[in-house]
């Protein structure tokens, strides 16, 4: 154990602290097969070489596995050990964290199929467009994972700023994307893919944002999602 | 999402203990309201200045390790200590705005009005009748047989336990299983219409089902009297209780309502403790 705070593992039963510890790492191991996928899109968009994208499927399988392990887990840390305070928020945590990347894995592989069919050279329409965004949402995701594993307040609150990124250059993308396609017709087709990869990178970027919610929700007890639903709990 | 939204939540409390108590010790209309009690065992400090109220129909449960005082804090809310030679008691306590530590107050009344079921079951060596009969007779709360009897039906039936032993009301109430034994005691807490009920660590020595009637029967009862309940199982402060109070080494280092305390404590030393960690 490295990043995450010591305080986690200070448990007077060494299993527990064992079990926690497996699982901070199984998710930073999921969390790393989602960040590959999106690395491999990323290099796809550059070099347009469509070898990058071949492991895709295959990550999206373990990154399924990955889930259904984790899960299994978080099952056996509440039934086993009952966690409270700091460790319920920790259990809780992953087991929201998990759901985020598996979607998140859903919708990289939705990019690598799509972006096959859609880029066919570094020219292609909108490519600029989706590699600006895909790079905005990789050091979100990266970040996401590092506020997770050093338990950092201060970078999971910057995700949200970077957020704010990614929407002004999606929304501007979509002005791009919707001026090729009224330029030629004939780019509806191609152009219609493209939007559904920005789409799909965008919504890559809301899950980095949940995870970071939830590292706030973990350090802090807090619950910051929906403000104004339950105004208590931003006290 | 702003920034602005997460600036608002404190860290939790370092691992120092804390110059006065975190959350909220006062409570609308408290049953029970302690103000700087301290109590000394001769030259042992064991509880130091701890102020808290307690609400009506409020469950609370002391939450603690062994030594930290929770048990001394529960017995002075009857004067139970009163009968430790050495112990002294300083601070007010009152209960319905009366300190109880007047000198004009009738302890065997006040005990009365503030019952207590202790960790091992001690039912009188007397039959289960006479064992809820006994408190009503000696405070006279019962003119006639006819009174009495139904005393006793009330109290075991609030108990959870009247059909069980309906048919057996003259037989020992040693020979009840433990759980009913301890069900048999909170019954004859009940039978002498108390306010408040003091309970330390009252399934200790229960299986689960028993430990269930027991917390089943505290569920039922909270609507009408106040109850304390000292415990080690977090579980249990968990399932029972509408405050949580932690003590450490003689003070009362944090209270909340329980789902606070145990998701989010304020302070480390408390945090440390229903985790199981070192501290």
């Amino acid at each position: 154990m490295t990043e995450l705070n010591d305080d986690f593992f200070r448990h007077i039963s060494s299993e527990f602290n064992d079990e926690l510890d497996v699982l901070r790492r199984s998710i930073l191991e999921m969390g790393g097969l989602v960040e590959a996928q999106l690395v491999s899109a990323l290099s796809f968009f550059k070099t347009n070489n469509s070898s990058v994208l071949d492991g895709i499927e295959e990550n999206e399988r373990k990154i399924n596995a990955a889930e259904i392990d984790l899960d299994d887990q978080v099952e056996s840390l509440i039934v086993r050990r009952q966690p409270i305070a700091s460790d319920l928020r920790l259990v809780l945590g992953v087991s929201k964290i998990v759901r985020d990347l598996e979607r998140m894995g859903d919708e990289l592989e939705k990019v690598g199929r799509l972006s096959l069919d859609s880029f066919s050279s570094r020219d292609s329409v909108g490519i600029t467009e989706i590699e600006r965004i895909a790079e905005q949402v990789r050091k979100m995701l990266s970040e996401a994972l590092t506020a997770f594993a050093r338990l950092d307040l201060d970078l999971a609150k910057e995700i949200f700023e970077r957020e704010r990124e990614v929407d002004k250059i999606y929304q501007s993308a979509l002005r791009a994307l919707a001026t090729f396609m009224i330029e030629d017709p004939r780019n509806i087709g191609t152009v219609l893919n493209v939007v559904w990869i920005a789409r799909s990178l965008e919504r890559v970027g809301d899950h980095a944002t949940n995870i970071a919610e939830y590292v706030i929700y973990m350090i802090q007890g807090v619950d910051i999602r929906h403000p104004g639903v339950n105004q208590n709990k931003v006290d | 999402m702003s920034n602005s939204m997460v600036e608002t939540a404190s860290q939790i409390e370092r691992r120092v203990m804390p110059d006065k108590t975190l959350g909220q010790i006062v409570v609308d209309n408290p049953r029970v309201s302690a103000r700087n009690v301290d109590v000394f065992y001769g030259d042992k400090h064991a509880i130091d200045d701890i102020s808290l109220d307690i609400g009506a129909s409020q469950v609370i449960s002391f939450i603690g390790p062994s030594g930290c005082g929770k048990s001394t804090f529960l017995r002075c809310l009857n004067r139970m200590n009163d009968t430790i030679d050495k112990c002294r008691v300083e601070g007010e306590i009152n209960i319905d705005g009366r300190n109880i530590y007047d000198p004009l107050i009738d302890v065997v009344s006040l005990r009365a009005r503030v019952g207590m079921v202790f960790q091992k079951a001690n039912p009188f060596p007397k039959s289960i009748f006479d064992n809820i009969a006994y408190g009503p007779t000696i405070h006279g709360l019962a003119s006639s047989k006819v009174e009495l009897e139904q005393i006793v039906e009330t109290s075991l039936q609030r108990a959870g336990l009247w059909e069980e032993v309906k048919d057996r009301l003259d037989q020992p109430g040693t020979g009840l299983s433990g759980g009913q034994q301890q069900r048999l005691c909170i019954a004859r807490t009940i039978a002498v219409s108390p306010e408040v009920i003091l309970m330390d660590e009252p399934c200790s020595a229960l299986d689960p089902i028993a430990t269930a009637k027991v917390e089943e029967l505290i569920h039922e009862l909270r609507e009408q009297y106040t109850i304390v309940i000292v415990t080690h199982s977090m579980q249990q402060a968990a399932r029972v209780s509408d405050r949580t109070a932690y003590f450490h080494l003689g003070k009362l280092v944090e209270v909340g309502d329980t789902k606070q305390v145990f998701t989010n404590p304020k302070h480390e030393l408390t945090q440390d403790y229903i985790t199981g960690r070192f501290g």
